[in-house]
């Protein structure tokens, strides 16, 4: 994959506008965040490169093909864990190749094994914890064999202790396999955290797409979000997500 | 075993205490046989007959186990069609709920001037007694589908077939075999109405012809077969049920 273009897009529900003439571009082995207030399409964004909706206007080009409308094109991790509890640790993570690719266990075993979870394989998931089944999840959304890499709020639910756990594990897992990732976050500090770029998309359907370039080099400190520089970069975030607040450049 | 005993030693010893009301009470007001025997009468009567009554029971079980299997089969097949095809769920759904209001006793006899004396109107009776909870808890079973799962298969590129088979159809065997297991104890009743129309053999039969010549405790020997018959059907698709599905049950485990 060379990288995933959405071009004006514009998408309305009913009456209500969510955004208009909306451009981002995610480059090969990206990781970028999109942060927003709640209500700002975050999610919507995702529905339509996931196919389930289909925008009034734009296009989206995965490799400068056309997918708008199109199911299929990219691997997906929800908010909620969302396993199935019939299945296995193991199995459900299969599932995802089932669905799309042939089922290839081996390496579902050695996914499972580079996460941490090999002594899990044969649970179920109400055996599992949170933090636990999210990280089953994960793994199966890079089961998949597609390219792209969408995850939404996945560490919403979780406490803060076991956020921060899960991001690292997450950019550990990432750094091995180098997938080109969109991130959908309302957490400024896992936004900065986590991503090479962060698209800060506006609270009213008028305003301007912003974009922040994050500057920290890779692999990141542990402690990175307790760094002077970073807690600069949070709050020039914080004021681009609240332009009402009187913050001028 | 233990633990079967442990659970069930409280019905049962009120199911003995009644028994023990009902001897006592035909005892003591000295009530004749043909209007209600006692138990032990009953029980009498059961051994004594047993090599008769044998073959009627049998032949129950016959025609049930296949009119349920059958009644299922059918009860499936509906609701997947009803579930996969919306024009017909909404044509056809408010139908089948008419079905129901049927009155099978006036229906019965109907089916023999159709199709005669054979095993088909029998068969037509108990289908039509089974399959209408499990089309219905099935239908339940697909529409409470969890929508996260939902729309992860969707965003995940499911086919529709992937979506019914590896989501929508496991969500649903829990309600499926709710509907099964009040199936399979209709279907006796069914067997033995349809057995009323005319049949050589069959605790229906059994059952009116002691009827007929008063021997009440005969009938009592029928109704407890019966009951015993549908409680092992129910106790066989529970078993059933806990073999086939893990990590999803909506009872206790």
């Amino acid at each position: 994959m060379k990288r995933l273009e959405l071009n004006n897009l514009s998408m309305s529900f009913e009456a209500k506008t969510v955004f208009k003439q909306l451009n981002m571009t995610i480059h090969e082995g990206e990781f970028v965040s999109i942060l927003g207030p709640s209500g700002s399409g975050k999610s919507t964004i995702f529905h339509l490169i996931g196919g389930m909706l289909h925008p009034d206007e734009g296009s989206i080009t995965l490799n400068d093909k056309d997918i708008t409308g199109q199911k299929g094109h990219i691997s997906y991790m929800p908010q909620a864990p969302s396993l199935f509890p019939w299945r296995t640790v193991l199995e459900n993570v299969l599932l995802i190749q089932e669905i799309n690719g042939k089922k290839d266990k081996s390496l579902a075993l050695e996914m499972l094994n580079k996460a941490g979870l090999s002594s899990y394989a044969d649970a179920t998931p109400d055996e599992l914890s949170g933090g636990m089944k999210q990280r089953v999840s994960f793994v199966r959304a890079l089961m998949s064999p597609m390219p792209l890499l969408l995850l939404d709020e996945p560490f919403g639910a979780l406490d803060e202790l076991t956020r921060l756990e899960m991001q690292k594990w997450l950019l550990s897992l990432w750094s091995m396999d180098k997938r080109t990732v969109l991130f959908i976050t309302h957490n400024i500090d896992e936004a900065l955290y986590l991503s090479d770029r962060i698209y800060i998309l506006p609270s009213n359907p008028n305003g301007k797409l912003m974009e922040v370039k994050v500057p920290f080099p890779r692999p990141r400190a542990d402690d990175l979000w307790l760094n002077q520089d970073f807690l600069e970069w949070k709050k020039d975030i914080y004021y681009k997500l609240k332009p009402s607040e009187g913050y001028s450049k | 075993m233990n633990k079967l005993l442990l659970k069930s030693w409280r019905p049962l010893l009120v199911l003995l205490l009644l028994f023990g009301l009902w001897e006592a009470a035909v005892r003591f007001f000295q009530i004749e046989d043909w209007l209600l025997p006692s138990p032990s009468a009953i029980i009498s009567e059961a051994t004594a007959s047993w090599d008769t009554f044998f073959v009627h029971f049998v032949a129950t079980t016959k025609l049930s186990v296949v009119g349920f299997l059958i009644g299922s089969a059918v009860g499936l097949l509906i609701a997947v069609t009803l579930h996969r095809i919306a024009f017909f769920r909404e044509s056809i759904y408010p139908l089948l709920i008419l079905s129901q209001n049927i009155p099978t006793i006036v229906l019965a006899p109907l089916l023999v001037v159709w199709f005669g004396f054979g095993i088909m109107p029998k068969l037509i009776v108990i289908t039509l007694v089974c399959f209408f909870p499990i089309t219905v808890a099935c239908l339940d079973g697909f529409r409470q589908t969890s929508p996260e799962l939902k729309h992860f298969m969707q965003m995940s590129g499911s086919t529709k077939r992937q979506m019914f088979w590896k989501l929508e159809w496991p969500y649903a065997l829990p309600s499926i075999f709710s509907g099964l297991k009040i199936s399979a104890t209709y279907s006796v009743m069914g067997a033995v109405i349809s057995e009323w129309l005319g049949s050589k053999e069959g605790i229906g039969v059994y059952m009116t012809m002691a009827s007929r010549s008063f021997r009440t405790d005969r009938v009592f020997v029928a109704i407890f077969a019966i009951m015993a018959l549908s409680l092992l059907f129910f106790i066989v698709i529970k078993l059933l049920e806990k073999w086939c599905i893990r990590g999803q049950s909506k009872e206790e485990k």
